[in-house]
């Protein structure tokens, strides 16, 4: 490698400030260069793709500037992106399953014969040219719904290159590979390198960024943490400027008094919906008055585990016994019957019904319950009742209870979704990320109904990508990586959030020491 | 009866009997590969089998009317799609309130027009030509399901190679593949979806209005009310059934064309009519059927285990 690399594209002091008040990101400069693989390291809501959204036109920035080849340019849309040589392949491939590969890779710049029809050899002529070019082994008129993903994502590749692209963004291109395809990959990626092509890898896997980049930006909460060549430095200390956390809000708790085990996960493997198995051979329990804290990187099997123990999805194996029963016959309505509430990750997707009123909402798990529906019509006195009641103890701010949910704030729909779930008296209760994105004040709220459920005896599970709300709340603490827990500590207090980080990031794995003894 | 079914003029049915169908499943076929359900087919039928006939009388000419009709059908369909992309109605709906203004609109237009209710007795309308070709139609069979069939059904065999080439060897026939199948995916590579889609439904507004034409000025020589009897929802479920491919709309409503045909000549027999009269839409229904049967089996296939 050598040392003096021209610098093709810059971002200088990048701002970007959301409408709903978020800084995404704050004052955040980047350099890349020809011929380098550039990691963008960081967590979730660190800010990458933001930064990587203003780059591709999709995001315009607040403040700051994009310097390209020398010259301050302004990019407005994707498309400007594609014609000034920026390629960019999305996690959640653009593709036309029905379409060739070849006829993916033209799509709107198909070259013509006769004026009128699509010259269908040239296309498949210079698609293969390019795949051949960088050893991408596709046979270009596939059609793209009988491949594999791995090739999906090569197409994604060679579409890029196809429109000539000089910088190519890839968005955690692994998270969707298997292990050899990623070292597939990696070849085809040094190869686009040495072609004197820019590589930005959005990771946060620091071996495969050990692996094949040359520098790596690191992002937290928003700003660069600084960009550093990769072989002069550890990966314990990028884990260290990537993983951190804010000033500690610290909650006066008791001690946990376990009780008995009211949900057991033996030997779980879960998949997900392309049937790509993401939690491995996973086995755990959980007592009544504990809260158990799952902590990791988004995208290591915590939405399958959760979907398998809730009943939303059946596409797994072992068994998952709620209070010593198995649930994998029993209905959604069954598994809650059994006193399970779940506080879903996307509040707006599946937490709420947002275009019915507060009070409907509040019932939509209960409307069935002989306290509130008679045998033709609904019980609206008592319902009225109960949802005043329900509004005043769980502090919902709105007009009225017949206020539609979506009008309200974030915070204020998080608390109406927890207020329906702890109604119910649960003895179980799943938290998928039940603050995130909501103001202080709720979420020291929900924080502390968590806590009053356990000290009352519940079994709760606390799945958080906020460090500082698996620290306070945890009394034990699972890390999950690759479908399983690499770690497992009973002593939260004594847990450095660097040793945290390291368990999340796969460098420490208990589980791969103890798994072959188990 | 096995005489009848293989008689030359038993062909003739079918392909008489089809010509209307195939306009509209070829019109059904490019709307949906382009994302939208053309559910007014019906409508845009029975609005140009009456526009087809007052503007052959009025150009004396069969061509001049033809055209007339074509440009009536693209004006449809820039509104329908109007209604559907800009003003944002649900597709279903406006296409519903399409088929109720064709039904009185028709009859209301005709009355003012012409001064006759329910059918166009008092308009001199020019039909669409028989193609005789000289020598072929010596020839025994062949001769006589080659020649002498409607210049209009010759036209729809034609469009069906037409809209397959378009569809499948046009860049335009690519796009609208692609939007269709995913407007996300199509948009990133800087295609508008819009402009596709309405481009997509003038195309279907003109084939179908081919077909609307054909009822009045063909298969008939006038209008008459309601004159499209179901005939494009019967085109909605060929397209589907065939995939929404032209050849595949092509193969189905000739299947259709088959039991239509049947149909009629099983009134000869002394099966009660009620029964055989359910023919064609039973097939229709069985074909649904089937149709939804191998498309499940498909995405099992394809799907996770």
């Amino acid at each position: 490698m050598e040392l003096a690399k021209e610098t093709v594209l810059e971002m200088q002091h990048i701002m970007k400030i959301y409408s709903n008040g978020v800084v995404a990101n704050k004052d955040v400069s980047l350099e890349l260069k020809k011929g380098e693989i550039h990691a963008l390291l960081g967590e979730n809501g660190a800010g990458k793709s933001t930064l990587m959204k203003v780059l591709f036109g999709i995001e315009p920035p607040d403040q700051g500037k994009i310097i390209l080849n020398g010259s301050e340019t302004a990019i407005r849309s994707p498309q400007d992106a594609i014609s000034k040589g920026i390629g960019m392949v999305h996690q959640h491939f653009m593709l036309l399953p029905s379409l060739t590969v070849a006829e993916n890779i033209i799509l709107g710049v198909e070259p013509r014969k006769k004026k009128f029809f699509i010259d269908m050899k040239q296309a498949v002529k210079a698609a293969s040219e390019i795949a051949e070019k960088y050893n991408f082994d596709i046979d270009v008129t596939a059609k793209v719904e009988e491949i594999p993903v791995g090739i999906k994502q090569k197409v994604e590749i060679l579409k890029a290159l196809y429109r000539g692209a000089d910088i190519l963004i890839l968005d955690e291109p692994t998270a969707v590979l298997t292990p050899q395809e990623t070292e597939e990959l990696f070849v085809q990626l040094e190869k686009l390198r040495d072609d004197g092509r820019t590589v930005i890898f959005i990771s946060h896997k620091l071996d495969e960024i050990k692996r094949i980049c040359d520098r790596a930006t690191i992002m937290r909460s928003g700003k660069s943490m600084g960009t550093y060549n990769v072989d002069e430095i550890s990966t314990n200390d990028m884990s260290k400027l990537m993983v951190g956390r804010e000033v500690v809000l610290e909650f006066d708790k008791e001690p946990a008094k376990p009780r008995e085990v009211l949900l057991e996960v033996r030997n779980l493997s879960a998949y997900n919906t392309q049937g790509v198995q993401k939690v491995n051979g996973l086995s755990f329990e959980v007592r009544g008055g504990e809260i158990l804290g799952i902590a990791g990187v988004e995208g290591n099997g915590q939405s399958e585990l959760i979907d398998a123990i809730t009943g939303l999805s059946r596409k797994y194996t072992g068994e998952i016994l709620l209070k010593g029963e198995d649930i994998r016959k029993e209905s959604i309505k069954g598994i809650r019957e059994k006193k399970l509430a779940h506080i879903p990750e996307d509040r707006m997707a599946s937490g709420c019904a947002s275009h019915l009123n507060i009070q409907e909402n509040l019932f939509s798990n209960q409307y069935t319950d002989d306290a509130y529906s008679g045998k033709l019509l609904l019980r609206t006195k008592t319902i009225q009742k109960r949802s005043d009641e329900l509004i005043k103890e769980y502090l919902v701010k709105c007009k009225s209870q017949k206020q539609e949910v979506g009008m309200l704030s974030g915070g204020n729909i998080q608390k109406v979704i927890v207020a329906r779930e702890f109604s119910t008296g649960p003895d179980v209760i799943i938290a998928n990320q039940p603050t995130r994105g909501i103001d202080v004040g709720a979420t020291e709220f929900i924080r502390r109904k968590l806590l009053e459920f356990r000290d009352a005896g519940c079994a709760v599970i606390l799945v958080s990508a906020d460090l500082n709300e698996i620290f306070s709340l945890s009394d034990r603490l699972a890390v999950m990586y690759k479908g399983n827990f690499s770690g497992v500590f009973t002593d939260v207090a004594h847990v450095t959030e660097e040793e945290l980080g390291q368990y999340m990031l796969g460098i420490k794995n208990d589980h791969r020491k103890a798994g072959a003894a188990k | 009866m096995a005489g009848n079914i293989f008689s030359a003029d038993f062909v003739n049915a079918i392909l008489r009997m089809s010509t209307p169908i195939l306009f509209a499943t070829l019109a059904s076929g490019i709307a949906s590969k382009s994302g939208i359900t053309n559910m007014a087919l019906e409508g845009m039928l029975l609005f140009a089998s009456l526009f087809g006939v007052i503007f052959s009388s009025l150009t004396h000419s069969f061509l001049g009317g033809l055209l007339l009709t074509m440009l009536i059908g693209g004006l449809i369909g820039l509104a329908l799609a109007f209604f559907i992309l800009q003003l944002k109605t649900d597709e279903i709906l406006a296409a519903i309130a399409l088929n109720l203004i064709a039904t009185g609109g028709t009859v209301l237009l005709l009355l003012a027009v012409s001064g006759d209710r329910g059918a166009s007795t008092s308009i001199s309308s020019v039909s669409a030509p028989i193609v005789h070709i000289p020598f072929v139609e010596k020839i025994p069979f062949l001769g006589e399901v080659l020649s002498g069939q409607n210049l209009m059904t010759w036209l729809a065999l034609l469009a069906v190679v037409v809209v397959h080439v378009f569809l499948y060897k046009t860049p335009m026939g690519l796009k609208i593949r692609a939007v269709g199948e995913n407007k996300n995916a199509a948009e990133s590579v800087g295609i508008s979806s819009k402009k596709i889609q309405y481009i997509a439904l003038v195309l279907s507004g003109v084939l179908c209005s081919m077909g609307g034409y054909f009822l009045s000025g063909g298969y008939m020589n006038m209008f008459t009310k309601d004159m499209s009897a179901g005939k494009g929802f019967i085109a909605l479920a060929a397209s589907s059934m065939g995939a929404d491919t032209p050849i595949g709309g092509f193969l189905v409503t000739m299947l259709f064309g088959i039991a239509q045909a049947l149909g009629n000549l099983m009134q000869l027999t002394t099966i009660p009519t009620e029964l055989i009269q359910m023919i064609p839409y039973l097939t229709t229904l069985i074909g649904l059927a089937v149709y939804s049967y191998t498309v499940m089996k498909r995405k099992s296939r394809l799907g996770v285990h």
